[in-house]
């Protein structure tokens, strides 16, 4: 329960600096909404459903991209990480709770960017919308690991997306399969299955990487 | 408490701690003095769990939730309150009556007026003192305090002193200054870091 109690904790106190300061939400809704206008008008009239639906995964990808880059920004600037790895709480709580805050403002994003794009390009099959949410609990339980391993280094800029795109190569395969096959059963369980399996090494593996 | 033989550390190719031997018993008072680049703040964040030395043996006899850590950052964030920071921290270290030992800290540092203010707009000598709060909050056995006396005014420094004279003897400490004279009067071991 304790455990619990503290990534609810967590996860609160990110949300409300993210209502404070409104530094990662507004760039990501502005990201995936500008990156369709310019698909919208860059892809050739006639292009097929199937090109649209990879877009829609490149622009999710990158879109998270910018959310994770600012992930761990306000432990950074005051270094609060190091109190944060003091506290007598699990380790992996902290992990965890960034990740469900990462994950609420991607999802934040994609409520206004999924309509957007069904208004661009195609409608959306409720396959799509699956793939989109087993996507990004694994964009997001990754994407915050590797958040945390970067920020701690010189090149954050460039260490995150050098880690995290061939992370999430699976899940570009799971999402654009999902979105586009008429049997998307398959794409899906593989998409659950990468967000157990790599959940649990986060969970497992977190401490190792806040500890200098 | 605390029990350093031959450490060190390296970060890549550079050493910025060699050969460091140290005894602190519980109720100690030690004082790490040296230039800057000494390795002060290194030997005070392996003592307090956030790095491991890179050879030699050091032994911490006290579990992490009874460290206090005073850094050369204040650890808190600066679009929270006060109020709002000091809860969080209540909440992560189980503080018993969390409100009320908040708010008995909050006013003994002068900060009870400026509770509701976001940290980003305190000055450093404000955030230096919240800083001391959150270290004392969960009433720490080991504190490990960075120049604790960095930003702090006249009276702030003051209510350090009395802080420093109502805890030594019953807690341990770690303090590293440049600042020595200040805390002379409480030490009970002294490092020199060359």
């Amino acid at each position: 329960m304790n455990y619990l109690a503290d990534v609810r904790a967590l996860a609160r106190k990110d949300l409300l600096l993210e209502l404070r300061a409104r530094d990662t939400l507004p760039s990501m809704l502005l990201f995936v909404v500008a990156v369709f206008v310019v698909f919208h008008f860059a892809l050739p009239a006639g292009s097929s459903d199937r090109a649209a639906s990879g877009l829609l995964w490149v622009a999710i990808v990158f879109t998270a991209l910018l959310g994770l880059g600012r992930a761990f920004v306000p432990e950074r600037e005051q270094r609060v990480l190091d109190a944060l790895v003091l506290a007598p709480c699990d380790r992996s709580a902290i992990w965890l709770a960034k990740s469900i805050a990462t994950f609420a403002f991607l999802g934040a994003a994609e409520v206004v960017a999924l309509p957007v794009f069904a208004l661009f390009f195609h409608g959306l099959s409720w396959s799509t919308v699956a793939g989109v949410a087993l996507a990004d609990v694994g964009i997001c339980t990754v994407g915050t690991f590797v958040g945390a391993t970067a920020v701690v280094t010189r090149a954050r800029e460039l260490l995150l997306p050098l880690l995290f795109l061939p992370l999430a190569i699976p899940l570009v395969i799971g999402g654009v399969g999902a979105s586009v096959v008429d049997a998307p059963g398959r794409y899906l369980a593989f998409l659950g299955l990468y967000d157990v399996l790599f959940a649990l090494l986060c969970w497992a593996a977190f401490e190792y990487v806040v500890v200098e | 408490m605390i029990e350093a033989r031959n450490v060190g550390r390296l970060f890549g190719d550079k050493r910025v701690l060699r050969g460091v031997d140290l005894d602190v018993p519980r109720g100690g008072f030690a004082l790490v003095t040296g230039p800057n680049g000494a390795g002060k703040t290194t030997l005070l964040r392996m003592c307090a769990g956030l790095a491991l030395p890179s050879e030699g043996e050091l032994r911490v006899d006290v579990t992490r939730e009874r460290i206090g850590f005073l850094a050369h950052d204040p650890l808190v964030y600066r679009e929270l309150t006060a109020l709002e920071n000091l809860d969080l921290y209540g909440k992560l270290y189980r503080v018993l009556e969390r409100k009320e030992r908040v708010g008995m800290l909050l006013e003994r540092f002068g900060l009870w007026e400026a509770r509701h203010e976001r940290v980003g707009a305190y000055s450093r000598g404000m955030t230096q003192r919240l800083a001391l709060c959150r270290v004392l909050l969960h009433d720490p056995a080991l504190l490990v305090l960075d120049e604790p006396y960095t930003a702090l005014d006249a009276q702030g420094a003051d209510l350090l002193d009395e802080q420093l004279d109502e805890l030594h003897g019953d807690r341990t400490f770690l303090v590293s200054t440049h600042d020595p004279e200040r805390v002379e009067r409480f030490a009970t071991t002294r490092l020199v870091l060359a």
